[in-house]
């Protein structure tokens, strides 16, 4: 993956408008970690994920001036996500985006896929 | 260390092995010992992906089955079995199934000695449920064919409850290896053994007695508070 930043910004738009209007898969992701209560008692643990969720969307952005957030804008509701920072298109023509903390760990990750993820 | 038969290690995720028991392992496959490994998950839905991240969500998977491959090799585990669950899902799974798949592997090898988690004092969702299900297998076997069950426990209080472990193995003797073991996992662990090396260097007590000796709960039944 490369970091997000204002040069290529506009690939990652071109990206993800190139799966705009047709049926894709989703994956969409955040964690705080699962140790996170067990580290300390004062923090929550979050985190939710859905893998695969069959989405059509109609308008799709990147914007923020990093980390990034991505809107994707649906008949029926929204998609969305905020902390992102790397990006790849892999060699399935998928697009990953994730958000990675300081320490490297991934935070949230967001992906589009016109094929089922595994 | 008591002399074993066959060693059944059944655990949710690659890695959850390294830092508490791999020096166990390799002393079992040192005598000669046959270790099957049941492994639930690739860790799918791990947050570490290398200290830089090399790993993607997507590439994570296959690059911790290889690491799992090569801890195995160090550990000279020859057979290592992967159930195929999904990382984070494990308790939502039906739990006769998920017994039916580990119960399967114990038929086969004929364990004298388990290790697993202790259901309900191993903090990851994963480790308790995977440790119930395992549990659960062993359980339908009559009691005098049972194997032996080593829990690793490690929750809030768990001492408190559990008591201390009864079964505590000195590995300092193949601290080289179990380091080996731990690298091995690159993705998940880079990052600790970095923090690690002063430690190493200063030959620091605690943290020596942390990594050189392996703890254990014989699993006595179910607590009930
Ligand atoms: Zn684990």
């Amino acid at each position: 993956m490369q970091a997000i930043n204002k040069e290529n910004l506009a690939d990652i738009q071109k990206a993800l408008e190139s799966f705009r209007g047709e049926e894709v898969y989703l994956h969409l992701e955040t964690t705080s970690g699962v140790y996170t209560a067990y580290r300390d008692k004062s923090q929550l643990t979050v985190g939710c994920y859905i893998r695969n969720g069959k989405i059509r969307f109609t308008t799709g952005k990147i914007t923020g001036a990093g980390p990034y957030r991505v809107g994707l804008k649906m008949d029926l509701g929204w998609v969305y996500a905020e902390g992102l920072t790397d990006w790849e298109v892999d060699g399935e023509g998928r697009l990953l985006l994730a958000g990675h903390n300081a320490e490297g760990k991934l935070a949230c990750a967001f992906e589009l896929s016109r094929t089922p993820f595994n | 260390m008591e002399k074993e038969r066959h060693v059944l290690i059944a655990f949710p995720h690659p890695d959850d092995e390294a830092f508490g028991v791999a020096g166990t392992i390799i002393k079992f496959t040192d005598a000669g010992v046959p270790v099957t490994y049941a492994c639930g998950t690739l860790g799918e839905m791990g947050r570490n992906m290398g200290k830089p991240f090399f790993a993607n969500r997507e590439t994570l998977p296959d690059i911790r089955r290889e690491e799992l491959k090569k801890a195995c090799q160090v550990m000279g585990i020859q057979d290592l079995r992967m159930l195929g669950l999904r990382d984070k899902t494990i308790e939502f799974e039906d739990e006769e199934e998920v017994a039916d798949k580990i119960f399967a592997v114990i038929q086969e090898v004929n364990p004298s000695l388990i290790i697993t988690f202790y259901p309900g004092f191993a903090v990851h969702p994963d480790h308790d449920a995977y440790g119930a299900a395992v549990i659960r297998a062993a359980m339908r076997l009559p009691a005098e064919e049972r194997p032996k069950i080593y829990c690793k426990a490690f929750s809030e209080g768990c001492v408190d409850i559990l008591g201390k472990p009864d079964i505590v193995h000195d590995v300092m003797d193949v601290l080289d290896r179990k380091l080996e073991a731990i690298k091995a996992h690159r993705s998940q662990t880079e990052a600790s053994v970095a923090q690690w090396q002063d430690s190493l260097g200063n030959k620091d007590e605690e943290f020596l007695q942390w990594v050189g000796k392996e703890t254990f709960w014989t699993y006595k039944g179910p607590v009930v508070d």
